[in-house]
């Protein structure tokens, strides 16, 4: 056991941990965000995906003490009033079903606009494949993204 | 029908309403099986025999809250439930509250979320009840007015004098209408004026699933609560000769570890499970644990086994279900005669969020929490298992991360009681992506074996074989005689009339691997080796495959939904490249057809470039969660017949995580365009009848384009 720090949506946090805990369940279960999901605790599904210094990454395959004292970002860092434009897209384009994959869609999605603003669809396919939704929300996430896109560039224009 | 109105105390009144000061409250009672449900104002005290379903509250503030009785795992029950009462009952649907009702099947009557029935079991109901509210809210307003009650009408949360244009929110009606008795006779509206029904309203449970608000099972926390994982015994039926846990209690924060079971279909399958004060200890512990197995006692199959099997048995003799006229002689005596055997694998559910469930067991209740769809199936099997009452038994609904049939059942919630009985604090039970990949229950593996003769170009005889496990005989003891009566699910009920001679059933297979529902059961791969068998057939007979049905279907609403079909796909048009494939099957009430278009991408692959579906599932709700759960229906069929499928290795399930359980991701998924019929037929199923006709019309569509046919899944798309 180790006394970490976890910056995680600018807050930090002091948690007692096995330094080789997955950040995921140090991020769930010490620090009681829960709204980064479990889904297969092998960088498979992407369900876990969290921001590591503003780079996706799969929580349930990092240690915690690697992301120690690192700035990170969960799906509840976005925002707090659903006011963060791919929050709006996947309302807008009525994107979950069950909703569980969504938070690790939409942090990957958020990842991808960031780095490229009007994503081809070629990019939102590589930004995007890391990404299981069982409930097969796929040709939604890809208009959400769309949209999110066009949110993003008119909420630049007005600036 | 004559309302049951009685007399209540103020105490049980908040107590059904669950709000304070005065309210509007209506309940259904479910009087007894097959009949209609009565509207029932509940002001009775003496009457703690009446059960109430207490689906609609309104307060004074004019805040309306009804219960969902039903799960909301992705198909959209939180928003169609709201979306009816809203209708009828004049009010804005954001003014609505959705709490979900705990499991009770008295109260509720079935609450299972399964056959794609929540709306189509109970919408009548939910009209009739908050039509019911309305007007009393109307009459309550004309009385204090002294107007004339037609003079009177309701929108948008109020009711309003038309002559004088006068107004009162319901809330300030509510008192007065609590006093009324429930109008004995309810017109209700003509759909062509719906205003909140049938329209593509956003649903309400999105916001809070769009920044991690939304609380699944595996979220939900309890003070002091455990955690726990299970080592269960890999071969399904294996009984715990031993287990040796020295270096698990060496794992800082494991608590205990202890011999568990869990009833799946009346069979106790066992287990070992520790328990942490931390889920990653739980985990660390289980690594330690050593497990030794009995498994001597039933066969340990692989896949290759159990498929030869179910091809004999296919050939063989089966129980027949429905027949009609004399196959054998027809068959003998057809211009052509045609004969197929088709395979559909084993599948998993592996529903996004993994098996889970929290449980907190006190000598006197029993209370659960977790991602459910059978609530009240859990309250009776927990209450005869732990011997508690009912009453005693509470079972609370989260969201759930995907269902797909696996969560309608109640092992893991059985499993979860039982430990945390044990060690006599609350526990959540967790299960890994590999647990739930391959403990199953699975969608059984199926072979069909089918025959036809053909005679001036029209089916003469259709016979269908089905060879696989039965999900209703896997109880010790259950009658493996009987016949599976699943095996014309998905099959359009006309046929029946224009196949002059058909025989359809079944022969059962024996086997240790618990099965159970997978989205739309048994139509799910019933619906592969029928619409594919009549591909083969139109092409027998020289047909176009939609002119083939078309011909066999003469009823208008299978004549129109062809149509529809034709139109939008561009069927007579295609291109001379381009493969096109159709099918169509029925199953919950609903109809769905779907036409397939592929082609040769450049490399020479075969690759999907549309899929047109025509949904007519009668009256319906929401045509965007129509739509959303089409494409979602498309895209687990896609998964099933192209990229996985559960394998067997003596008695061992192979596929453990999605390294292996390959999942369709978002570069594979074609265009998909959804079309609703419009008509007044009664309302049928929408979250699984969108799967069976893919798959199908995919093969269908290769085959147009190369000449291959498939008749076995899963098929790899890339080596077509």
């Amino acid at each position: 056991m180790a006394a970490l720090t976890l910056k995680i949506n600018n807050q930090s946090h002091t948690i007692e941990a096995d330094p080789k805990m997955p950040l995921l369940w140090a991020i769930r279960d010490l620090v009681g965000l829960t709204g980064t999901k479990y889904g297969c605790g092998i960088a498979q599904c992407g369900a876990c995906t969290v921001h590591l210094e503003g780079t996706p990454v799969r929580s349930c395959s990092i240690p915690v003490s690697a992301a120690a004292n690192k700035n990170i970002t969960t799906i509840e860092g976005l925002s707090n009033d659903n006011s963060h434009p791919v929050q709006q897209a996947w309302i807008l384009e009525q994107v979950p079903q069950c909703g569980y994959c969504q938070s690790g869609q939409i942090m990957a999605a958020t990842a991808l606009l960031k780095r490229i603003p009007s994503p081809s669809d070629k990019d939102i396919d590589t930004a995007m494949l890391g990404h299981i939704c069982r409930c097969g929300t796929y040709p939604r996430i890809r208009k959400a993204i769309k949209t999110a896109s066009q949110l993003m560039t008119q909420k630049g224009s007005t600036k | 029908m004559e309302p049951l109105s009685k007399n209540i105390s103020r105490r049980n009144f908040i107590k059904l309403s669950g709000m304070t000061g005065a309210a509007l409250t209506l309940g259904l009672h479910l009087p007894a099986q097959g009949k209609e449900a009565e509207i029932v104002k509940p002001l009775a005290a003496d009457l703690p025999s009446l059960e109430l379903n207490a689906w609609i509250s309104i307060d004074t503030t004019g805040k309306v809250t009804i219960t969902n009785h039903r799960a909301e795992m992705g198909q959209g029950s939180y928003q169609a439930v709201p979306q009816i009462i809203a209708e009828e009952l004049e009010v804005d649907l954001n003014h609505v509250n959705i709490v979900f009702g705990v499991g009770n099947n008295k109260k509720y009557g079935s609450q299972v979320t399964g056959g794609s029935s929540t709306v189509r079991g109970s919408y009548k109901n939910l009209l009739r009840l908050s039509a019911s509210a309305r007007e009393m809210l109307i009459e309550a307003a004309a009385k204090k007015w002294h107007v004339n009650q037609s003079e009177c009408y309701a929108e948008n949360g109020q009711v309003i004098h038309k002559p004088t244009g006068k107004k009162l929110g319901y809330g300030e009606l509510v008192e007065a209408a609590s006093k009324l008795e429930p109008p004995k006779n309810i017109t209700l509206k003509n759909p062509r004026d719906y205003k909140i029904l049938r329209k593509p309203l956003p649903r309400q449970d999105n916001p809070q699933k769009v920044n991690g608000a939304a609380i699944f099972g595996l979220d939900f926390k309890l003070t002091g609560m455990m955690y726990a994982v299970v080592e269960r015994s890999p071969r399904f039926a294996g009984k715990v000769k031993s287990f040796d846990d020295t270096e698990t209690k060496k794992v800082p924060g494991v608590k205990y570890v202890l011999k568990v079971n869990r009833d799946v279909f009346n069979n106790m399958l066992e287990g070992v499970a520790v328990v942490a004060d931390n889920l990653w200890a739980a985990m660390q512990g289980r690594k330690a644990l050593k497990v030794e197995w009995d498994d001597t006692a039933f066969p340990h199959y692989s896949t290759e086994q159990l498929f030869e099997k179910m091809r004999e048995t296919a050939k063989g003799e089966i129980i027949s279900y429905r027949t009609k006229g004399n196959f054998s002689a027809t068959f003998e005596k057809a211009e052509k005669k045609i004969e197929a055997f088709y395979e559909t694998p084993y599948e998993s559910h592996s529903c996004m969020e993994p098996l889970n469930c929290t449980a907190h067991v006190t000598d006197e209740t029993c209370e659960i929490w977790g991602p459910i769809q059978a609530p009240d199936w859990i309250q009776s099997n927990l209450s005869a298992h732990l011997k508690l009452p009912m009453e005693k038994v509470t079972v609370h609904m989260t969201f759930l991360g995907g269902g797909f049939g696996r969560k309608a059942f109640t092992d893991y919630p059985y499993e979860a009681a039982v430990i945390s009985k044990e060690i006599k604090a609350p526990v959540q039970v967790v299960w890994t992506r590999e647990d739930d990949m391959t403990a199953g229950p699975f969608r059984p593996g199926m072979v069909y074996h089918c025959k036809a003769g053909l005679n001036n170009g029209r089916i003469s005889a259709f016979e269908a074989k089905m060879a696989g496990q039965n999900m209703g005989s896997q109880e010790p003891g259950a009658d493996k005689k009987g016949y599976n009566d699943s095996v014309t699910e998905g099959l359009l009920e006309p046929y029946f009339n224009s196949f002059p001679h058909h025989n359809f059933g079944d022969a059962p297979l024996e086997s240790p691997i618990p099965v159970m529902w997978w989205r739309s059961v048994y139509a799910s791969t019933n619906g592969f080796a029928y619409e594919s068998f009549l591909d083969e057939l139109a092409i027998e007979a020289g047909k176009d495959p939609l002119d083939f049905r078309k011909q066999h279907l003469w009823e208008e609403r299978y004549q129109h939904l062809i149509s529809k079909l034709e139109e939008v796909s561009g069927w007579k048009s295609k291109k001379k490249n381009d493969g096109y494939g159709v099918a169509i099957t029925e199953c919950f009430s609903s109809i769905v057809g779907e036409v397939v278009k592929v082609s040769k991408g450049v490399n020479g692959k075969v690759k999907i470039d549309k899929v047109w579906a025509v949904m007519d599932c009668g009256w319906y709700v929401n045509p965007d969660i129509i739509k959303a759960q089409v494409e979602g229906s498309i895209v687990m069929a896609l998964g099933a017949a192209t990229k996985h499928a559960t394998h067997f290795k003596d008695g061992l399930a192979v596929e453990k995580n999605f390294n292996s359980y390959l999942m369709p991701r978002i570069n594979e998924i074609p265009e998909i365009e959804v079309h609703i019929i419009e008509n007044e037929e009664k309302a049928g199923g929408v979250g699984e009848p969108g799967l069976p006709p893919f798959t199908p019309a995919l093969t269908n569509a290769i085959f147009d384009l190369t000449g291959k046919r498939i008749r076995v899944l899963p098929f790899n798309l890339e080596e077509v």
